[in-house]
């Protein structure tokens, strides 16, 4: 079996597994076999990226060629992604067990066969080739990601859901009517294909509004200020591992595609042309940094102190983006990645003080760094790589960042950059000082340290933090890799 | 051929600091002289050259870079873990020793930092390490004054992230040599090296926050913080003409500003400030003689300096006061002590035989050989007052003077040994100059002991002893003197400079308070503005949602159809 063959089913594994799961009863099972096809699914994407940054995959369902059939068509850019949302669902997953137990106490079965859907959506986003099929594998995420959100303890999870659900189907339906226009317009839908047929008609208010729709709608399920709106609320109501799976992926999964047709499907030189994209992408980012870090400042529930955050992380990525530029693409895709690192163990020290305290209040925290020493010295960590301190995953994407903005004499935006990142080291800082300066008040119950299943998957992504601080060779030859592909239009033999 | 491998001393510590949580009892107290030991042998061994490349990021990482200048900064650091490892047996803080090693491991990684990268590293590493020796006296007031410690450094780090960021862009390069930059790259750099040797008016965290560090604590950090920021300056700034005034100017602003404590830590922190300026002002002059001043100024500062904080920490330690004008007659209790501080004391004046006047008189006759007379003027006038306050004000005020009451008992046995080592070390190095000197990079000609030094500095201290004696019986009164200023200043008399000090020092007070009295109301402010209910933090109803996706559509189709 040839890696083209064995790569599509990174998606069907989960796929498949979820229907087993919605039938499994009890605690054990549906989360062993989750983890299972989690495991087979980021094994298959790990074996992908090599073999996809030296030559463009291609994959045929059924037999039916492109651009008629479906086709999976992967490089450098999408296998680096589909890594991530993988590798982030591997990781998290032996944490979910406990925190998923605790908050979730029934119907795991369907719990984790919506969370398998998740991860197959956002993986069949990432690995298709084909315009409408990226919508439908959009809409299963979405609708499963609805589910978990809902799954949430707290009563304000079903408004969160429900309003996340209004939007991301504004967003879906955006994206949707974007592809139709293209369709209208070339009568294709297989995204090579797409990129070639486009400029012969792309001189057209058609085109361009379809341009405009995809990247409204992308820019929503991204949370791309002020389009941001839904989630600091999903974020904060959904259970801990919901959160923990969707920060480190989701957003992620909706840069990638807005990248995808901005960069391949439309030329960036006419994507960024007719209309004002840098411009507006650049305000936008830095818009997002700076509200996000701001509000993310004086937020009580640290779980939202958290989501705000996740703004102004896309920010950064955006501005990546708007810069237009090797290194620029670069900064965004490493951010990406790291982002998912940072985030992913904030919110699971976080989700295990929850465990301990049942609350991510900032009250809560008091006096928890000597009752919790692990557990908030693993968080205080982790907020070193979301300040972007040396030696951290942080510090090499806003490096690049910052060389990418120099390369342009762009000195505002690297004080910018500078500046949200002193405002990451006051949200931070809140914490550690409740954790170590504050002490538990009489009437707040006295708390241990946490299982060390939930610990240990903690520190390990709070190691990886610190890996990829230091060796950079897969980040930033993946993420290098990725951005070249988009910019010399990947999808082109 | 032999060759020996380059064990990195920062990385030895680094380890050992690791397994301190896990000792106790004695066998911590034998861990903790160990490690400085192993580390001061790992420098025995280490041959010049470059070692422990990275690759990060596409730049070449030197971890270890071995040459004279790092060393002798290496070995007086590796000398002072010792010492204040030894002072610090008594304390059962483990968090303490931890932090302790750690930041002098990240004080010995910026010293053999052979680029940027690794420098800006250690260097915050040594801040966060460091901050912990001021919390661990879990006071109040050290909470803050370590809060205010950790702000200053953190913007000093950002400018110094900057800064090198800039430096790699303009040159290509990260590699700490000379810094060849112009334009913000040069000054974000020296700026951030500046605040970390404390020159005025950035010097406020040090005086703010050492005399609040814990007894033990304090003595690690008055040698390791500003004296790699003289490292740094000698290595990247040497011969910058802005320092020699910031320095000669530091010299007296320290002087004065110890001349009106009452605190004997601050105002042996006032010195700190003061003989710091020394070492700027000989990085400033740039000629090898003056380089060669700072660097063995150093070397010799940190002995001194650590002796004089382990003195005033013992009393500290036994009485549980530190205001002068709360002590007094202790020499019957506390004479060892006394003797060993008096021995920190006549070396920071500068008295022949001992460590400070081999190295502060190869300054000011570096400043002399340039021909800088106001500078030469404005060193020596500072030394008078190094003499007046740190060994004849406070040992007089503290040890002789009025009887306190206070009955302490002899300092304990740890405290006087690591004393006694720091002092034989200034008493050896005062008679035998040539040891320091066969450290120095550059071979120095320069016998201190000339007819013309000894009796240029004899007068000076001769001078000041005399003025003290004279005004003695003024000295008894209030708990502020400044006797000095007659002998100092002969235009200006004492009530104007004593005035205008306290006139300084009340209206910084008031500047503060109104400024932290804005910045609760602003955050309070916006706190309530921006908090749960703010106006960017609510949960906002679907309708504005779709509203302003609305809005980023119409933009973008209106850009993209009519245009």
């Amino acid at each position: 079996m040839t890696i083209t063959e064995l790569m599509p089913f990174s998606v069907l594994v989960p796929l498949i597994a979820s229907l087993v799961c919605a039938l499994l009863p009890g605690r054990f099972w549906p989360w062993a076999v989750t983890l299972a096809a989690a495991i087979a699914s980021a094994i298959i994407a790990a074996l992908t990226l090599p073999a996809a940054a030296q030559t463009t995959l291609s994959y045929a369902f059924g037999n039916w060629p492109p651009p008629i059939g479906i086709e999976y068509r992967v490089d450098a850019a999408n296998a680096f992604v589909a890594l991530l949302v993988a590798g982030m669902a591997a990781i998290t997953l032996p944490w979910a067990k406990k925190s998923v137990d605790k908050e979730v106490p029934e119907r795991q079965g369907t719990f984790y066969a919506l969370f398998l859907l998740a991860l197959a959506g956002l993986l069949g986003i990432t690995l298709s080739g084909d315009a409408f099929n990226i919508f439908v594998f959009l809409e299963i995420s979405s609708l499963a990601t609805y589910g978990l959100i809902a799954y949430g303890s707290d009563r304000r999870a079903l408004l969160a859901s429900f309003r996340y659900l209004i939007m991301g189907t504004v967003g879906a339906t955006f994206l949707l009517i974007g592809i139709g226009f293209l369709y209208v317009m070339t009568g294709t839908l297989n995204l090579h294909d797409l990129s070639e047929r486009l400029p012969e008609v792309r001189d057209t208010s058609t085109v361009r509004a379809a341009l405009a729709f995809i990247i409204v709608g992308m820019g929503l399920k991204l949370a791309m200020l002020p389009l941001h709106l839904w989630l600091p609320n999903a974020y904060t109501y959904a259970p801990s591992f919901v959160t923990v799976f969707l920060a480190g992926t989701a957003t992620k999964v909706a840069l990638y595609v807005m990248l995808r047709f901005v960069f391949t499907v439309f030329a960036p030189d006419w994507s960024f042309v007719v209309l004002p994209l840098s411009t507006v992408l650049m305000i936008l980012g830095v818009a997002g940094m700076f509200a996000g870090s701001w509000v993310a400042m004086f937020q009580p529930n640290i779980k939202r102190m958290l989501a705000y955050s996740s703004v102004a992380q896309v920010g950064y990525m955006v501005l990546g983006v708007s810069l237009v530029s090797v290194v620029g693409l670069t900064a965004a895709f490493l951010h990406l990645f790291n982002h998912a690192l940072m985030k992913a163990a904030l919110f699971m020290a976080v989700g295990t003080v929850i465990y301990q305290v049942g609350s991510a209040r900032i009250e809560q925290f008091r006096g928890l760094g000597r009752t919790m020493p692990w557990t908030l010295t693993a968080f205080a960590l982790a907020g070193l790589s979301i300040i972007g301190v040396p030696l951290t995953a942080g510090f090499i994407s806003k490096w690049y960042l910052i060389q990418a903005a120099l390369d342009q004499g762009q000195w505002v935006l690297v004080a910018l950059i500078l500046i949200t990142s002193l405002m990451a080291i006051i949200y931070i800082w809140r914490v550690i000082e409740a954790a170590w300066f504050k002490q538990r008040e009489p009437d707040q119950q006295a708390v241990g340290e946490a299982p060390l299943t939930l610990l240990i998957p903690t520190w390990v992504l709070v190691a990886l933090n610190f890996y990829f601080g230091i060796d950079t060779r897969l980040t930033v030859g993946g993420a290098t890799a990725a951005a070249e592909a988009l910019l010399s239009g990947g999808l082109l033999p | 051929m032999i060759t020996s491998e380059w064990i990195h001393p920062s990385l030895l510590l680094i380890a050992g600091a690791l397994v301190v949580p896990w000792l106790k009892g004695r066998v911590l107290q034998g861990w903790m002289v160990l490690l400085p030991l192993l580390v001061l042998a790992a420098l025995a061994l280490a041959q010049p050259g470059e070692y422990g490349q990275l690759a990060f990021l596409g730049m070449e990482l030197v971890t270890g870079r071995v040459d004279q200048l790092a060393m002798v900064f290496g070995w007086v650091f590796g000398i002072v873990l010792l010492i204040g490892a030894i002072y610090a047996l008594h304390v059962n803080d483990r968090v303490q020793h931890v932090a302790a090693f750690l930041y002098g491991a990240s004080a010995l990684g910026v010293v053999f930092a052979g680029d940027l990268i690794t420098l800006y590293v250690f260097w915050e590493l040594m801040v966060v390490t460091s901050v912990w020796l001021i919390w661990r006296r879990k006071t109040e007031v050290s909470f803050h004054a370590g809060f205010r410690y950790l702000i200053i450094h953190a913007v000093g780090g950002v400018m110094l992230l900057a800064g090198i960021i800039l430096f790699q862009f303009e040159t290509g390069t990260t590699r700490f040599d000379q810094i060849a930059a112009d334009g913000p790259a040069f000054w974000l750099i020296l700026a951030a090296f500046l605040i970390n040797a404390a020159v005025p008016p950035l010097h406020a965290w040090l005086t703010d926050a050492y005399p609040e560090a814990t007894v033990t604590g304090a003595v690690f950090m008055s040698a390791l913080t500003t004296k790699t920021a003289v490292y740094t300056l000698i290595r990247g700034y040497p011969g910058t003409e802005m320092l020699v005034w910031l320095g000669a100017f530091m010299t007296l602003y320290g002087v004065t500003f110890a001349m009106l404590s009452n605190d004997i830590r601050r105002l042996l922190s006032y010195h700190i400030v003061s003989q710091v300026g020394y070492m700027v002002a000989g990085v400033g002059l740039g000629t090898a003689l003056a380089l060669s001043g700072s660097a063995s100024h150093a070397f010799t500062h940190i002995l001194y300096k650590a002796l004089l904080f382990m003195g005033a920490g013992a009393v500290i330690h036994m009485t549980g006061r530190s205001k002068l004008s709360e002590l007094g007659g202790l020499y019957r209790y506390m004479p060892w002590t006394f003797v060993l501080y008096l021995v920190g004391g006549v070396s920071i004046s500068a008295f022949p035989l001992f460590s400070g006047y081999v190295s502060k008189t190869m300054i000011v006759e570096a400043a002399a050989v340039d021909g800088r007379a106001v500078i030469w003027l404005m060193l020596a006038v500072a030394s008078a007052g190094t003499f007046l306050s740190t060994t004849l004000k406070l040992p007089y005020k503290t040890w002789l003077g009025e009887d306190s009451g206070l009955r302490p008992r002899e300092a304990p046995w740890n405290m006087l040994l690591a004393m006694g080592i720091a002092a034989a070390l200034c008493f050896l190095i005062g008679i035998f100059p040539g040891l320091l000197y066969a450290l120095l990079p550059e071979p120095v000609d320069f016998n201190a002991y000339t007819m013309s030094v000894f009796l240029k500095e004899m007068q000076l201290l001769l001078f000041t002893g005399l003025a003290f004696c004279l005004l003695l019986k003024y000295v008894g009164g209030g708990p502020k003197i400044s006797l000095d200023v007659d002998w100092l200043y002969r235009r200006g008399g004492p009530r104007l400079i004593e005035s205008v000090g306290t006139a300084i020092v009340t209206t910084d007070r008031t500047v503060r308070r109104v400024a932290l009295d804005q910045l609760t109301r602003i955050t309070s402010h916006m706190e309530r503005k921006h908090g749960r209910d703010g106006k960017l933090a609510k949960s906002w109803p679907t309708g504005s949602m779709a509203m302003w996706t609305a809005i980023v559509l119409a933009m973008l189709l209106t850009f993209g159809v009519y245009r």
